[in-house]
């Protein structure tokens, strides 16, 4: 559905979108992670034809933005970051508006304004002038505004960005939930979230994407994925790191503390660690060490993501 | 088809935000009252002992002047400013589009300004017996001057995100194309530059042009003056909108 090709956005001298390149299939929910500036806002402007590309293309089911823009826009739903809406407008006219320009006429757009409502839980304010909403009201009033017309691609930069922890659980349900049949971008720089909705995760940094895959393929690339984690209520981690050494596939052993004793074991090969899990296991038993915990480290999305992004204060990055 | 739709829609959306907001009654209550006190008490409307406007539609190049920067100020700024310009050009609606709508609300909350002063029209038809032809080609003409006003405030409220400055600069914009063509000016101008040159300058004020409609004769060349000067700015719009969005 959605098909960007060697994006490139300059701003005066500066790179703002270096060269991106990713597609979005239909049921996909990408995640676009990357640190403040990375060109998150600027890709998703471009996809969405609000500005023009540098070079490269973006298409929407095979209309370029460039060449095609109404086509194209027929087929998206955008919510910008900050939420922007109309102030001097009552929430469900505001939806009314967006839903003519969108080509929605009598039956079908109060059915379609209904419906996105109900959708984010607009009910209470419907009614209600849009400058005197709350913050959490505002964000989902335009994000109604972005699925009125229960468009197949869906664009969503920053959307749980300043609402409360429920609401931050129903956004990210309901984009589960439309992800089924849709083609959803969205950018967030909260990780968990890639993990709770994401089926693909992209990390931007400078312009450039430095990570592209399911969110489990980019964990393992984190230092610690693989490695195995043992603690012991009975022992010293110095007496049982002897044993550990001598089974077959380790390769390290790190004794993180003594007392109660955890350790570290590091398998000769990630994808033999499993293996490994189950020999450490037999020894426990054989031993009769008193396991509290056995455990595979998956790798955290916070590591992969400092380790491949250069932090703020790093030079070569400018700052904002 | 789809094209009046969207036009109409951006429209409808203007002129429901600015009814909401007290901008379009303040502009109305403004103009009625400083029509009737210029016409009145100043014009000498009475005193004229003549069964016309003139004194009337005479004083509308200087109300507009700015009342209408006053009411467009906020076209396109205010959209910059809280970022709705986004989710507008976003939409499935051309530049065009936008630009057209947004200018035909306001032209619309100044053509209901320019009804309601139907009661002087009635005054001077029950005092004597004007020539409504001129009457018409009067309010023709002050209309047409609104709505070249109005397109000059669309191009400078596209210009930034501020409405003040967008006000400013629309109203130093229109009292140039008054002033080139304003009789104490162009005497003035008389003693330095040609004659030639002079007609040249006051062929491009609105003065000239809003004068002879005034006068009661409907020139087409009047006509296509305005619309001239409608479309350059309209066209300028666009022109700003598109160069804004390359960064
Ligand atoms: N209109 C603009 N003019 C100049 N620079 C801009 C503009 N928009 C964005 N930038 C710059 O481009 C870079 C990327 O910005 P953005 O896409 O907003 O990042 P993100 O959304 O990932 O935080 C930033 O360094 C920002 O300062
Ligand atoms: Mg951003």
């Amino acid at each position: 559905m959605i098909k960007v090709e060697d994006l490139r956005k300059n701003f005066g001298t500066k790179a703002a979108v270096d060269g991106v390149s990713f597609n979005v299939e239909k049921g996909e929910i990408l995640g676009f992670l990357g640190p403040n500036g990375a060109g998150k806002s600027t890709t998703m402007r471009i996809l969405t034809g609000f500005l023009p590309p540098t070079s490269g293309s973006a298409e929407v089911d095979g209309f370029d933005l460039e060449d095609q823009p109404v086509e194209a826009k027929r087929l998206i739903g955008y919510l910008p970051e900050n939420a922007p809406c109309y102030d001097d407008m009552f929430v469900s006219g505001f939806l009314k508006f967006c839903g003519e320009a969108r080509g929605l006429r009598g039956g079908k757009l109060n059915d379609a304004v209904g419906r996105a409502i109900a959708t984010c839980f607009l009910e209470p304010v419907a009614h209600q002038s849009i400058d005197t909403l709350s913050k959490g009201y505002r964000h989902r009033t335009c994000l109604a505004q972005a699925i009125l017309h229960d468009p197949p691609v869906l664009v969503l930069d920053e959307p749980t960005d300043g609402l409360d922890p429920n609401q931050k659980h129903e956004v990210r349900s309901l984009i589960r939930r439309m992800g089924k049949d849709k083609a959803i971008i969205f950018s967030t720089h909260i990780l968990e979230e890639v993990e709770a909705v994401c089926t693909r995760a992209i990390i931007i940094d400078r312009g450039r994407i430095v990570a592209n895959g399911t969110p489990d393929e980019l964990k393992g690339r984190a230092s610690g994925a693989g490695t195995i984690v043992l603690r012991a209520a009975d022992r010293g981690g110095a007496a049982l790191r002897p044993f550990l050494e001598k089974v077959e596939g380790c390769s390290a052993v790190e004794v993180l503390e003594e007392q109660p004793a955890v350790l570290r074991l590091r398998p000769k090969d990630a994808s033999t660690a499993s293996g490994l899990a189950a020999r450490v296991h037999e020894l426990a038993v054989r031993e009769k060490w008193k396991l509290i915990e056995l455990r595979i480290e998956e790798g955290r999305l916070d590591d992969v993501f400092r380790s491949i992004t250069l932090p703020d204060t790093a030079p070569g990055r400018d700052a904002k | 088809m789809n094209c009046f739709g969207n036009i109409w829609s951006v429209a409808k959306r203007e002129l429901s935000g600015t009814v909401s907001s007290p901008v379009a009654y303040v502009f109305i209550v403004i103009f009625l009252l400083l029509s009737a006190f210029f016409t009145f008490m100043i014009g000498g409307f009475f005193e004229r002992g003549q069964a016309s406007l003139a004194s009337f539609f005479g004083w509308h190049p200087w109300l507009y002047l700015f009342l209408v920067p006053a009411v467009g100020m906020r076209m396109w700024a205010e959209e910059r400013r809280s970022g709705t310009i986004e989710l507008l050009l976003t939409l499935p609606v051309t530049a065009w589009q936008a630009i057209v709508g947004k200018f035909l609300a306001y032209l619309i909350i100044i053509a209901v300004a320019l009804l309601l002063t139907f009661p002087v029209w009635i005054t001077v038809n029950y005092l004597g017996a004007p020539d409504n032809g001129i009457i018409v080609a009067g309010y023709t003409g002050s209309l047409l001057l609104a709505a070249s006003y109005l397109a000059v405030t669309s191009f400078t409220s596209a210009l930034t995100r501020n409405q003040v400055v967008s006000f400013i600069l629309a109203v130093v914009i229109c009292l140039f194309l008054i002033l080139a063509g304003w009789p104490p000016v162009l005497n003035l101008l008389h003693r330095v530059f040609s004659p030639g040159l002079i007609d040249f300058v006051a062929a491009f004020s609105v003065m000239t042009h809003f004068d002879s409609i005034q006068r009661g004769v409907l020139d087409l060349r009047d006509i296509i003056f305005f619309l001239s000067v409608i479309l350059f700015f309209l066209f300028a719009t666009h022109a700003v909108l598109l160069a804004r969005r390359a960064g």
